[in-house]
């Protein structure tokens, strides 16, 4: 029943994408990424990605405001934390729905227009949730502090059933405790659950009227379709994706800041989907995985290490590449990230995902090139 | 029977009135050409049957319904359909996407959430855009994207896109204009030979088609219906010339 009508295809692209994320930390390991705390964060920015895909990839609304439900899902789990279990099973249900009401109200709003106006819309409502969060939320929120786990929170059904224990709880599933591989694979099995009714939206009826919104919003309406409900669908369904980014970002580290739901946060994954490729089912997992890669290798650079890594160069050279490439990492990886962007916009609008289909299609060419001269030869003898 | 009624139908664009008391009665089954000069009025009044634009004043109404203040879907929904000037397509989309997708909203309605089925599963509604697509001849081009159509196919793409969607009332706003003669020809050929049931609005400059389609002809000049007939009758009227092939050589 769950694979009833997807195609050969279909089927196969999930199953490859089974395999690659469970394979994760071995696919990760020649390029030295292969530690929970990083391969977590690839599972739960891909799911961003996935679900800001829906709404901008598929039907052509751009939100820079998607932060604001990250931000919402990770307090809501942290409430739930404090408040009633340190399970996460419901954390995560808690945070999915709490912004995706969250989601319905803003879109309602914002989806009264479309283009950049919808754009601006989203980018205020998302700095007003951040600013909310820093002044007048702070009974909510613990304001600059950060909501986080103390000794005397309620946490109702786990005093229910086991005393209280010196230190602050772990979260956990049934026990296990999420951190390390444990905390992974949950958010892994999490990620291909999320791609997959990505993958079921996009090949129905309802995602087809979506891509039909993005080409053409005004043939829609002649067309007989009330396109408003299906674009705050879609808006819902990516805030709730959001939402359990958020609530998973909380379950590998039980703590919620404001500063996630900063306008940088937004434009982060306006840069993922864009760089793997805006539309494509696997795109925007791609450029998930990417950014936070580098980021987090150039992130931890610093001159120093720059020097150190050029030290087999005569010093004249090591100074200059160290001062050529020193601004780009350490604080300054948002500059090289900044320009790769830029690139990619320029030369492959598509992405990454557009890329791989040129030189696939280079090859197919080069295959057929020289069919074409065999066939040739043949009728030649 | 009428189909469409419009009574005293005003509508100003500030201090210019577009529309002057326009009444017009289109009898359901047949082909209703308006013609008139550039800016006459005629796109106007068709802006008025679908929702783009409310009249001031008078009333629209559509099978004993009133068309106005009803959004352009709702509209759709009753049974109304138009093809654009500059065609309206899904650029992006496949032929056969781009026929199934008022297919769709002919079955579903104007919302519906049907996120878990895949598109693949409706056969009914790829069968009626396959069908449809056929009697334009667009079947072979079925699965290529609609952007690199010819101009003449996207208006065919468009025309097949309405007709799926088995509507009441086609409107068709100069759907041969910008076309070379054979395009034309084909165009005409295409409204003689599908579709003949519903009932046409057509408006149109160019002579020959109007005369090979029409049933009935409403000429407009400066937001007014001067005249109204037989094709045989208006073209024998010396007020219709005056005012159109006068006033177009003025």
């Amino acid at each position: 029943m769950m694979f009833a009508g997807l195609s050969r295809n279909d089927k196969l692209l999930f199953a490859g994408f089974t395999i690659a994320a469970l394979a994760m930390p071995l696919l990760a390991w020649p390029v030295g990424a292969n530690y929970p705390d990083l391969l977590q964060k690839f599972a739960i920015y891909g799911i961003f990605a996935i679900g800001f895909n829906i709404l901008f990839g598929l039907t052509g609304y751009l939100s820079f405001g998607h932060a604001a439900f990250l931000g919402v899902g990770s307090y809501a789990a942290v409430w739930m934390f404090k408040g009633v279990t340190m399970n996460v099973i419901p954390a995560v249900i808690f945070g999915v729905l709490v912004s995706g009401m969250f989601a319905a109200l803003i879109g309602f709003i914002s989806l009264r227009r479309s283009g950049i106006y919808f754009s601006i819309l989203t980018l205020a409502f998302a700095q007003m949730s951040y600013n909310l969060a820093y002044s007048v939320l702070t009974p909510i929120t613990n304001g600059e502090t950060g909501l986080q786990l103390s000794q005397d929170d309620a946490r109702v059904l786990d005093r229910m059933f086991t005393e209280q224990t010196a230190g602050l709880p772990s979260t956990n599933l049934f026990g296990l405790e999420m951190s390390g591989y444990p905390g992974f694979y949950f958010c892994c099995v999490l990620l291909i659950i999320a791609f997959f009714i990505a993958l079921r939206i996009q090949r129905s009826p309802f995602g087809m009227m979506l891509r039909a919104i993005k080409t053409n919003q005004v043939r829609m309406n002649y067309t007989g379709f009330n396109t408003r409900p299906y674009a705050l669908t879609a808006f819902i369904i990516s805030g709730m994706y959001a939402g359990l980014a958020g609530s998973l970002l909380a379950v590998t580290d039980p703590l919620a800041g404001a500063e996630r739901m900063q306008w940088t946060a937004s434009g982060e994954v306006v840069l993922m989907t864009i760089l793997g490729g805006a539309g494509t089912l696997i795109g925007p997992i791609l450029g998930a995985g990417l950014i936070k890669y580098f980021e987090n290798i150039f992130s931890s650079y610093n001159d120093g290490l720059l020097a150190e890594s050029f030290s087999f160069l005569p010093d004249f050279l090591n100074d200059t590449l160290v001062f050529v490439i020193g601004p780009f990492v350490g604080e300054g990886w948002s500059l090289l990230l900044g320009i790769v962007f830029m690139a990619i916009v320029i030369f492959l609008p598509g992405g990454l995902m557009e890329g791989l289909a040129r030189i696939h299609g280079w090859y197919r060419r080069r295959g057929q090139g020289d069919t074409g001269r065999n066939v040739a030869k043949q009728a030649a003898e | 029977m009428a189909i469409l009624e419009v009574n005293d139908v005003n509508k100003a664009f500030g201090g210019l009135k577009a529309l002057n008391a326009v009444n017009l009665s289109v009898e359901e089954g047949t082909v209703h050409a308006i013609i008139g000069p550039n800016g006459a009025g005629k796109s106007t009044l068709l802006n008025c049957f679908v929702g783009r634009l409310i009249p001031d004043t008078g009333s629209v109404m559509f099978n004993g319904q009133s068309l106005l203040g009803i959004k352009p879907h709702q509209i759709n929904q009753t049974g109304v359909a138009r093809v654009f000037q500059t065609p309206e397509i899904f650029t992006d989309l496949s032929i056969l996407e781009n026929v199934m997708i008022p297919a769709f909203a002919k079955v579903d309605g104007a919302f519906r959430i049907n996120a878990w089925k895949t598109v693949g599963t409706r056969g009914e509604v790829r069968d009626m855009a396959e069908k449809v697509l056929e009697e334009v001849g667009l079947h072979e081009k079925r699965d290529i994207i609609a952007s690199s159509l010819s101009r003449g196919d996207k208006r065919r793409l468009e025309m097949a896109m309405c007709l799926v969607q088995d509507p009441k009332l086609l409107l068709l706003d100069e759907p041969t204009a910008g076309m070379s003669r054979a395009d034309t020809n084909n165009t005409v050929d295409l409204l003689q030979r599908v579709g003949t049931h519903i009932t046409k609005i057509v408006i149109e400059h160019d002579m020959h088609v109007v005369f090979s389609l029409a049933d009935h002809i409403s000429v407009l000049a400066q937001g007014t219906v001067i005249a109204g007939g037989k094709p045989e009758e208006i073209k024998g009227n010396p007020k219709v010339q005056e005012a159109y092939l006068g006033g177009a050589h003025a």
